[in-house]
């Protein structure tokens, strides 16, 4: 297979598990090309990709903009912050109008889950999701997924725990389709008040106590506190997550292998994790920030790949 | 120039051919025969590179990268070369042609673990036929930084059927093939034997869809 069975990046979900081997396959040969001297394959030098953030982003906004411009696509970003969206614009009006200036792709952060579904109903471009609300956020877990096959070999058959607000992460989402779909086993860790109710109804098991959740794990996906998203108070104080779902170096030590540290970022140090997990050797974390423009770059080219000249 | 065709046909009806050949192959080149070529082109390197201190082959991918692997070997074992600097270009990414195929193009890995700065590039591949892919290659060497000098060696040149100003500076054999033929290298490694073809692409659809 040489071609991706989707037109447009909305979730893993869409994906068949061949997607996702030639995204890992494409992956690998641009990881190469970023690592050359000359960092750069005119690939799309043909196609315009409009980046378009209703929602903040630094990582995942940088990452998307550097893949685009080492593959030579013409790029236009723009934030919600600065737009006509604040004047009462509606996203349809907005994306149409971009997409009159000649743009053939869209990469969309929303906060709505669902944003980048409904608008690839509507308008004529390829669309990338790239985060709508606590949906999908496919790339996140097509990298994370990259990092642990770099690091263990393969991701079928490991045991992985994604411990943390599981409730408002599309992370977590994404990341439990796209670990299932290769063959992955999956627990989530975190407080009662996090982890959404149904969870088990995507055959993922509910592992309260983190030191049991680490000794069973290959792999263990930190997620962040994401106090932006809390309305309420989900636990009593962060001093108290920190102590209950936070990994500290001891804890690491204390455990009878050793396991793989992963997180999303940003970090918040002391937190879901010390900064002393963050920069051990077991860490992985600024190995998934590398990855992340590779496979957004494997990403990008296989689905500009399928637009018609 | 078909009697001198026939001839070569009937002097190289040995089992391996026939076992491999389908009918309507016709046979360019025979195991001796791409042997013989492979020598020379091996001292014709040597007698323009002598020790290859400043000299690095890098072999086309996919089928360049048999050619220049043998090449290596017999500069290395026949002729007692040291090591020769060696690396594969793949040229997926650089190709002009991208949205414009059928069916979309799969990359093969690049491997070049040293910098090609001020250093003679010797790009090898098996046949050059419209010079599109050695267009690519001159653009991603460009990577790996800026050599001295570029040489193209390959085993077949097809004649009048560039698209490009691009010639070879060593070439195995030339041979002129009509547009609805291919010529196809086997090597020993990937197709079990070493021979070239010249094979109508009708033929090719049907194997391949068989």
């Amino acid at each position: 297979m040489s071609e991706l069975s989707v037109n447009h990046l909305l979730g893993i979900k869409y994906l068949q598990p061949e997607d996702i081997q030639l995204i890992f396959e494409t992956a690998d040969h641009f990881k190469e090309v970023i690592n050359r001297p000359i960092k750069k394959v005119p690939s799309l030098r043909d196609i315009t990709i409009a980046n378009i953030f209703f929602e903040n982003s630094t990582r995942t906004k940088l990452s998307f903009e550097l893949a685009q411009k080492r593959l030579s696509a013409d790029v236009i970003s723009f934030s919600a912050a600065q737009s006509s969206v604040k004047k009462g614009e509606t996203l349809i009006d907005t994306v149409n109008n971009i997409l009159s200036m000649k743009v053939d792709m869209v990469v969309m952060r929303h906060s709505s889950p669902g944003a980048a579904h409904f608008l690839s109903q509507k308008v004529k471009a390829s669309i990338i999701n790239a985060g709508d609300g606590a949906h999908e956020h496919p790339t996140q877990a097509l990298l994370d997924s990259y990092s642990i096959r770099e690091r263990l070999g393969e991701v079928g058959g490991k045991k992985v725990v994604i411990v943390g607000d599981i409730l408002h992460s599309r992370v977590a989402l994404s990341n439990i389709y796209a670990l299932q779909m290769q063959g992955a086993q999956v627990k989530v860790c975190g407080p009662k008040t996090l982890i959404p109710r149904y969870i088990e109804s995507l055959g993922v098991q509910v592992e309260p106590n983190l030191r049991k959740a680490l000794e069973w794990c290959d792999v263990a996906n930190m997620l962040r506190v994401q106090n932006e998203r809390m309305d309420v108070n989900y636990f009593p104080s962060t001093r108290e997550y920190a102590q209950q779902y936070g990994v500290d170096k001891p804890l690491l030590d204390s455990l009878s292998k050793e396991i793989v540290i992963m997180h999303p970022g940003p970090i918040n140090r002391g937190v879901e994790i010390t900064s002393e997990v963050a920069d051990s050797s077991q860490s992985v974390i600024l190995n998934q920030v590398e990855n992340g423009v590779a496979i957004r770059m494997a990403v990008i080219y296989l689905l500009a790949s399928k637009i018609q000249s | 120039m078909s009697k001198k065709n026939s001839k070569r046909s009937t002097k190289n009806t040995n089992f391996t051919a026939q076992t491999h050949a389908p009918m309507s192959q016709k046979l360019l080149l025979s195991e001796k025969e791409v042997a013989i070529i492979l020598h020379r082109l091996a001292c014709q390197l040597i007698e323009k590179h002598l020790d290859f201190s400043n000299t690095v082959l890098v072999g086309i991918q996919p089928r360049g990268v048999f050619l220049a692997e043998r090449i290596k070997q017999l500069l290395e074992q026949e002729y007692q070369v040291p090591s020769i600097a060696f690396g594969y270009l793949d040229i997926t990414f650089f190709r002009d042609d991208f949205r414009r195929t059928a069916t979309p193009i799969e990359a093969n890995s690049t491997k070049i673990d040293f910098l090609v700065e001020n250093k003679k590039v010797i790009f090898i591949d098996d046949v050059l036929y419209t010079g599109r892919s050695i267009r690519s290659a001159l653009t991603a060497i460009q990577s790996f930084g800026r050599p001295a000098e570029i040489e193209l060696l390959v085993l077949i040149d097809r004649r009048f059927s560039r698209h490009l100003p691009i010639q070879p500076d060593y070439r195995g054999r030339q041979v002129d093939a009509i547009n609805q033929e291919k010529v196809k290298v086997h090597w020993k490694e990937q197709d079990g034997e070493d021979a070239v073809y010249l094979v109508p692409t009708t033929t090719i659809q049907t194997t391949t869809t068989a």
